[in-house]
């Protein structure tokens, strides 16, 4: 099977684990659920690994890759920080 | 050290795995804080294990860009107020997008240089750079609507349809030539189409739709992030993609369905009056509304069995979540059971309300969502609306003439008493006049949500018995 079509069979599986386990989520904690898959979206981070780590890498691709590396990095520090302090007012301990 | 592929594709497994656990963990508030630490581990696990690979030679911008976006990510995070949350959202969605642009540029770059462009891979390049480019302007414009720097009303103008339709096509057409061809110019042209795209779409939308789209985007981020997967050949991007971009599309359709209209409707509907101006208190009170003082709700409110209140967007505005917490206290002490009632698109993004009374330390086990807080209502002393309007207004449920008819609305008017505290008679964003403050059993209390409820607990405070 060519790549592309295993890529697809994966893209399609995971669509539907996707489905079962977001409507699971308690509608209380969508907001956190949103800066969550915010933060983990930042997962392109590792394509800007990729881009800008290459061996013999041009000077503009290096630097194309270097500002993405840093977005996406604000998005994963960010968002996973930001979920946290969420969901930590969420869990306080009552009076 | 380095480590082989196929050790770095049992570290992107785990990691894919630990996700799908993280978001798992959001079933309940008390496994939510778990499932984010599992979500952390994987993204560890999968960065760790991308620079251990073979493929990444030099670190030097990498650990500069890492750097630089960790510190502002994480003074971001600590600095945000919870009112500002879904502008912090926005802006993150639009860094997703921009992210994913710039990798399939790069990408786009080093493989040029290798000569290893294909068809197919400049298939995926395109995709990834339209749905990132539309993301990201699309998020830019959210962005500024949440802020308050762009006007939130829906901004409609003639042939608007038409345009972004052209736009569309000709944005695909350049894609086309592009994989075709390897034209850097079509691809150039098509990257700006897209980023126009993005802002032509989303300006149309008005405020309070930003539910909708803030998942929308949300589900966009998380396809943009698939579409760099499929370029790359990295299973765990399209796996996490894939996830976020269920997740983004499930919410939209939550938030769709508490609205009764279609996702085509919100998108392209432009809802909402352009400007309504609002009638004074003295207007309103010859309409047969009747206004009351602080004392009167509190008169009401002290020696009732049951008080049900209902936060909207006015409440978030007013950043009067604390007062709210010191009143369902000073009640409690009285006996009197305080619930909050939550409709699914109350504020500015799916569970801001949520987020606003968690961190003003009021427990989840009082704020109840719509449908099960919906029987109660009519065993109620007291609703008290706190910036809430079309989604209290019974207009939704008995008048088949009514813009909003079909909308799933809080039950408000089915109990004993109802105040709402309200600055003017300004209509709620429909544009609809709420019916529910002609009933009889109504009451509005004039002024800013968080005076009139400071007022509040001041007079319960200085009335101790």
């Amino acid at each position: 099977m060519p790549e592309t079509l295993v890529a697809l069979y994966i893209f399609v599986l995971s669509c539907f684990i996707g489905y079962w386990v977001i409507w699971g989520v308690t509608p209380s904690l969508h907001t956190p659920l949103i800066a969550l898959t915010n933060a983990i979206s930042g997962i392109v981070i590792v394509g800007a690994l990729l881009v800008t780590g290459l061996e013999g890498v041009g000077t503009t691709a290096e630097i194309i890759g270097f500002f993405a590396v840093l977005l996406a990095s604000i998005n994963v520090f960010g968002g996973f920080l930001v979920t946290n302090r969420m969901l930590a007012m969420f869990n306080k301990k009552k009076r | 050290m380095e480590i082989s592929v196929n050790v770095q594709a049992i570290a992107y497994l785990v990691s894919a795995i630990l996700f799908i656990l993280a978001l798992k963990g959001l079933t309940h508030p008390a496994s939510a804080r778990r499932g984010n630490f599992l979500a952390m581990a994987g993204m560890a696990i999968a960065i760790v294990a991308t620079l251990m690979g073979s493929e990444v030679r030099s670190y030097g911008f990498i650990l500069a860009g890492v750097a630089v976006g960790g510190i502002i990510g994480t003074v971001i995070a600590m600095r945000i107020q919870m009112t500002a949350m879904p502008q912090l959202v926005a802006a993150l969605h639009s860094f997703v997008g921009m992210a994913a642009v710039l990798v399939a540029i790069g990408t786009f770059l080093n493989k040029q240089a290798d000569g290893l462009l294909n068809g197919v891979l400049m298939g995926e390049l395109s995709a990834g750079i339209i749905i990132g480019a539309i993301t990201f302007s699309g998020s830019v414009i959210a962005f500024g609507k949440l802020q308050g720097m762009i006007s939130g009303r829906p901004v409609k103008f003639r042939g608007q349809h038409l345009l972004n339709a052209l736009l569309a096509i000709a944005t695909i057409g350049f894609a086309v030539h592009f994989a075709l061809t390897e034209s850097t110019v079509s691809l150039a042209i098509m990257t700006l189409l897209a980023f126009v795209l993005g802002f032509t779409l989303i300006i149309p939308i008005g405020g309070a739709d930003m539910p909708v789209i803030v998942s929308m985007l949300n589900s966009y981020s998380g396809w943009a992030a698939a579409a760099t997967g499929f370029t790359l050949q990295n299973n765990l991007l399209i796996i996490v993609g894939a996830l976020v971009g269920f997740s983004g599309a499930i919410l939209s359709l939550i938030m769709c369905r508490a609205m009764n209209r279609s996702i085509f409707n919100v998108v392209f509907g432009g809802f909402g009056t352009a400007a309504v101006e609002g009638d004074s208190a003295a207007d309103a009170a010859q309409k047969g509304v009747k206004s009351a003082a602080i004392e009167d709700a509190i008169y009401w409110m002290e020696d009732a069995n049951k008080v049900i209140i209902i936060p909207g967007y006015g409440m978030a505005v007013a950043q009067a979540q604390h007062s709210m917490k010191e009143l369902m206290e000073q009640l409690e002490e009285r006996g009197v059971e305080v619930k909050f009632a939550i409709h699914p698109v109350a504020g500015r993004m799916p569970g801001h309300m949520n987020v606003l009374l968690a961190e003003a330390d009021i427990p989840y086990e009082n704020v109840v969502e719509m449908d099960e807080i919906n029987p109660e209502f009519a065993t109620a002393d007291v609703v008290l609306v706190v910036g809430a309007n079309d989604v209290v207004n019974p207009a939704a449920k008995d008048d088949p003439t009514s813009p909003i008819y079909g909308m799933p609305v809080l039950d408000a008017g089915k109990a004993h008493h109802v105040f709402v505290i309200k600055r003017s008679m300004r209509p709620g964003y429909s544009g609809v006049e709420n019916r529910l403050y002609y009933q009889d059993n109504t009451s509005l209390v004039f002024g800013d949500a968080k005076d009139v409820s400071e007022g509040m607990v001041n007079q319960l405070k200085g009335s101790a018995h």
